[in-house]
């Protein structure tokens, strides 16, 4: 039984614009200009229990807006959704149960008590018995690694801490969908990797729906056998992340540490310079003429060191959308 | 079974609210020293002696300012500050997805902080018995029994009348300049500048058909032990509570309607 289903899914806003200076301010107040933004245009896709899916999109591409329509704190404006068999925009009680959503960049603990504090409230709000609630807290804080640390107040925790202290928050009540929306925002390496183990743990023990949200191409190629990728409101690509890769990604990524130093220029015609600094330069080369331009480099340039591999996706996708919008604006490729 | 439940919530709520007022110590310190318009008050009805000419002698009137001081500082309603800096900073977000309306995290703060009030009052009382012994004095059990249920019951009252302004920042980023412009027909209405029986009759009448003498006079005589009519004054308080809590509902769903459409 699909868990998650969106047909349609659109989502638009009605700003009103206002020119700056004194003129614009006058304008402003007197004759408002109004503009209809969409923010999620006919998007359609569906989620299995238990699926773990990566949602990806450059920054104002309609990701939050989806989620927040899943979790049902927008209303969508078309387009027909249902999540754990609930029309979310209703927000009843047995949905809200159901669900959880997590934002990096928000917090639901009390910032000057101690996070034990919160999961009390939030174990009463949900209606686990007190010895439940103990026992879960206690479960979840070692998987999380917590410990003295739910005793502190929110306000002196780390940032790994104060993510970790969230999301047992938002677990206390054993979600079975869980919305996340850049969880690793601002964490160091070391607590990102902790974030990442203990959500494919969770995900893998209670079977529980995840859609993650994250700007760390780290975090979805660790977690997430399948991608959705939306660009201004539009689903993009539904599907493996390889596939992905394979779609977007007609070059191959040549690494190369040079013996010398050579102008960017020297490289013209080898490939898409993606990096070159000093020694280091970073090519990416059509994937039926790699043998043939790599041979090349290596006769003409003293190399040191050569590496060949996939181009990270970041830069897949930020290549596929500005060439889109260049393609929309009608340059020249 | 639902009770049993809401108690919980009631409980860990109120508890942890308590806990975060307790950080707040000096910062309500400070609003309980900014409550003493009534004390001002009573020296300066005191001084210029225009309780007379009400015919209210100097005891009635020592006794109504000071209960008012007291039902001033446990009538305090900051709900439209929060709640709008809540809607503005999203902070309504993590609330709104959880099975429990978020106005009752709110109304569990307001008490909260009346209970961490308790001690400061005290200690401000017994300063200015120690600086003028003549004002306090000992009221009757029924006083006392009828003034503390009448200063909760004007304390809903005035908490449901700011659940309808504050509803209105589902609509205005600012709406909290509203509840500004309701503190002046508070201030004067209400009688915490001066006891309804100085108005004039038809400013009287015009002010008793309003819900402001019931949030701060009614429950101020009734702690002072004056004659007051307690069965009309706990039913008009009821009577506006019943039209404020539908409206209040009526608005606050249509205010998170408004909310999800634009963008929570």
């Amino acid at each position: 039984m699909t868990i998650i289903q969106a047909r349609n899914l659109s989502k638009s806003y009605r700003i009103s614009e206002k020119q700056p200076g004194l003129a614009g301010s006058l304008r402003h107040l007197l004759r408002r200009v109004h503009r209809d933004v969409v923010a999620v245009d006919q998007i359609s896709f569906s989620i299995e229990p238990g699926e773990f899916v990566g949602f990806l999109g450059p920054n104002g591409a309609g990701k939050t807006t989806t989620l927040k329509m899943l979790t049902g704190l927008i209303h969508p404006s078309g387009g027909e959704l249902q999540v754990a068999g609930h029309q979310p925009w209703r927000r009843q009680a047995r949905f809200l149960r159901q669900i959880t959503l997590v934002m990096g960049n928000r917090q639901q603990l009390i910032w000057d008590l101690p996070a034990l504090d919160s999961l009390q409230v939030n174990a009463a709000v949900y209606g686990l018995e007190p010895v439940a609630a103990a026992r879960r807290i206690r479960e979840l804080a070692e998987m999380l690694e917590l410990g003295p640390e739910l005793q502190r107040p929110v306000r002196k925790l780390s940032l790994g801490q104060r993510m970790k202290a969230e999301l047992l928050a938002a677990l206390l009540h054993s979600p079975s969908v869980l919305f996340l929306d850049e969880p690793t925002l601002g964490l160091d390496v070391n607590a990102r990797v902790r974030v990442r183990d203990f959500l494919a743990d969770y995900n893998r023990q209670t079977g529980a729906t995840v859609l993650l949200t994250s700007h760390d191409m780290g975090d979805i190629t660790a977690l997430c056998p399948r991608v959705l990728l939306i660009h201004e409101g539009q689903l993009f690509h539904d599907g493996s992340l390889a596939l992905l890769t394979q779609r977007l990604a007609p070059c191959r990524q040549v690494r190369l540490e040079l013996a010398d130093l050579h102008p960017s220029e020297a490289f013209a015609g080898f490939g898409q310079i993606e990096e070159h600094h000093g020694h280091l330069l970073r090519l990416l080369v059509p994937r039926d003429q790699l043998t043939e331009r790599v041979a090349a480099l290596l006769e003409r340039f003293s190399v040191l060191d050569l590496e060949v591999g996939d181009p990270p996706i970041e830069d897949l996708i930020g290549v596929l959308f500005r060439s889109r919008d260049a393609a929309a604006r009608g340059d020249s490729p | 079974m639902r009770v049993r439940h809401g108690w919980r919530v009631a409980r860990a709520l109120l508890v942890s609210q308590y806990a975060l007022m307790l950080e707040y110590r000096a910062e309500i310190v400070l609003w309980a020293l900014s409550g003493v318009l009534p004390l001002i008050m009573l020296g300066v009805w005191s001084g210029s002696g225009a309780g007379a000419g009400a015919g209210l002698s100097p005891q009635q009137i020592s006794r109504y300012f000071l209960s008012a001081f007291l039902v001033r500082q446990f009538t305090v309603v900051w709900l439209i500050h929060v709640f709008e800096e809540d809607a503005l900073q999203g902070r309504l977000s993590p609330f709104l997805l959880q099975p429990l309306a978020p106005l009752w995290r709110y109304l569990a703060a307001h008490f909260s902080e009346q209970a961490s009030r308790v001690p400061i009052v005290a200690v401000m009382l017994l300063a200015l018995g120690l600086v003028a012994p003549g004002l306090l004095w000992l009221p009757s059990a029924r006083s006392l029994l009828l003034g503390l249920v009448a200063i909760q019951a004007a304390f809903l009252l005035r908490f449901l009348l700011q659940v309808v302004v504050t509803t209105l920042c589902f609509w205005s980023e600012r709406a909290a300049a509203l509840d500004r412009l309701l503190l002046i027909p508070y201030l004067f209405l209400s009688g915490l500048v001066a006891p309804l029986e100085t108005f004039p009759p038809a400013v009287r009448r015009l002010a008793m058909a309003t819900p402001f003498p019931w949030m701060v006079d009614f429950p101020a005589r009734l702690l002072a032990g004056e004659e007051v009519n307690a069965t009309l004054g706990f039913a008009a308080i009821a009577a506006w509570c019943l039209l404020l809590l539908p409206i209040g509902r009526w608005l606050w769903l249509a205010g998170l309607r408004r909310y999800s459409a634009m963008g929570a």
